[in-house]
């Protein structure tokens, strides 16, 4: 008996905070179950820097710099369907609070007067992303199947969004599982 | 025999001059809304509460009962034309959940889980709005603001102080104070005021509150808010 072809899945997390992806560990014993289902392309989890073509794309963040739309464009063309997950992917969440800051105003006060900075450098090393003015959810650069809110979304949403979209049902969220924060 | 209308195949009586939303409520029937409140006059609004009267559209907060009329509300069209509502007023402020104290007892955000919205789908606006943290223990957070006036109306008309209400005009319409210095510590608010505590979203709250019940913990994190007691018009947020 062969076994049944496992479901390819990326994951990356853009201006995010890696808490979607903690909460993607969080389902504990869950994962053993998955790992039979599913086989991680590029992501966080396997340290593979490009993805090739994959059956879901995972979200995280929103795109704040010129970096985070290269990776969301290699994921949006390489991935059947892709989930935009947690509150930020979906709608920028905390790092768009900066969208009414002036740019070089809000370095300046991260690096230069920020509480207990002494002699601080704007970093500019070539090899640092080019930072936009504002944040923008990803639904604003790419075509978006699936969101999955929260901050993050539970264990729980990620375990059943994930295996309703490996058995081919349209996911669907419990009341209490729906949230965004 | 007391007078009745029917509300999507259901029979509700009614008293003569109520409102559908009023004679929909006391049988314990939900119908979306956010400016509605039950102590207060009906402003009409939030749109969310909009039903078809006789194939006619209009709110429930405003029209009145009448005998023998013919009213749906859970229809997936109008459900969806609510959906796009509160979508637009996500995009026209900055609410980020995340980051409010009243998450879990807004109700902005528990009519967005009734409706089952899982993206605000609009472009955001991203606003620049004024935070107020003048005065002593109410902040206001004009970003979460939803210009439904409850503040307005429960200041006028229950304090007698008149210290809110609503200057500009479309994006830049936002919630102002009654003092020359535009700061609330100059007016008259005091914490106990019906106006500092009627907000439905997270526009004005009480300071050093907002934790008091943790997160997760909160009514709409386990209540829809279609089954919250009184159809939704109690007070969540009193923490």
């Amino acid at each position: 008996m062969t076994e049944p072809k496992k479901l390819k899945v990326a994951t990356c997390s853009l201006a995010g905070c890696f808490g979607c992806h903690m909460s993607l560990l969080d389902i504990d014993e869950k994962l053993f179950e998955l790992v039979k289902v599913v086989e991680f392309d590029r992501s966080p989890i396997t340290d593979i820097k490009h993805c090739g073509p994959c059956d879901i794309g995972i979200v995280e963040g929103g795109v704040c710099n010129a970096e985070n739309v290269h990776v969301l464009k290699e994921f949006r063309k390489n991935c059947r369907v892709l989930v935009a997950t947690g509150a930020c992917a979906i709608t920028g969440g905390i790092p768009a609070w900066r969208n009414n800051v002036d740019l070089w105003d809000c370095f300046q006060e991260v690096y230069h007067y920020g509480i207990g900075l002494e002699n601080g450098q704007i970093p500019n090393d070539p090899e640092l992303p080019l930072p936009f003015d504002k944040v923008h959810p990803i639904g604003e650069v790419v075509r978006v199947d699936h969101f999955l809110p929260g901050c993050p979304p539970p264990a729980d949403a990620i375990w059943k969004f994930l295996t309703d979209l490996a058995a081919g049902r349209e996911p669907k969220l419990e009341y209490e599982m729906l949230h965004y924060d | 025999m007391a007078k009745t209308f029917i509300l999507d195949g259901k029979t509700i009586p009614f008293e003569e001059g109520e409102t559908i939303m009023e004679a929909a409520a006391a049988a314990g029937v939900y119908i979306p809304h956010l400016c509605h409140h039950p102590e207060f006059k009906p402003h009409g609004s939030c749109k969310l509460c909009t039903v078809s009267i006789g194939g006619r559209l209009g709110a429930a907060c405003t029209n009145k009962a009448a005998e023998g009329m013919k009213v749906e509300s859970e229809t997936e069209a109008l459900n969806g034309d609510r959906r796009a509502l509160v979508q637009m007023l996500f995009v026209e402020g900055n609410h980020v959940c995340p980051s409010c104290e009243k998450s879990g007892n807004c109700q902005l955000q528990a009519a967005a889980y009734h409706l089952g919205m899982l993206t605000p789908h609009f472009t955001h606006f991203y606003p620049a709005r004024d935070v107020d943290a003048s005065h002593p223990d109410v902040l206001l957070e004009r970003n979460r603001c939803i210009l439904c006036e409850l503040c307005v109306r429960a200041s006028r008309d229950v304090d007698g102080k008149h210290v809110f209400g609503i200057g500009g005009r479309g994006i830049r319409a936002r919630l102002i104070v009654n003092a020359a210095s535009g700061r609330l510590a100059d007016t008259s608010l005091s914490v106990t005021d019906r106006a500092a505590e009627v907000c439905p979203t997270g526009a004005i709250v009480r300071k050093r509150h907002g934790f008091t019940i943790p997160i997760g913990k909160r009514l709409y994190d386990h209540h829809d808010i279609a089954e919250a007691p009184v159809a939704g018009m109690e007070r969540p947020g009193r923490d």
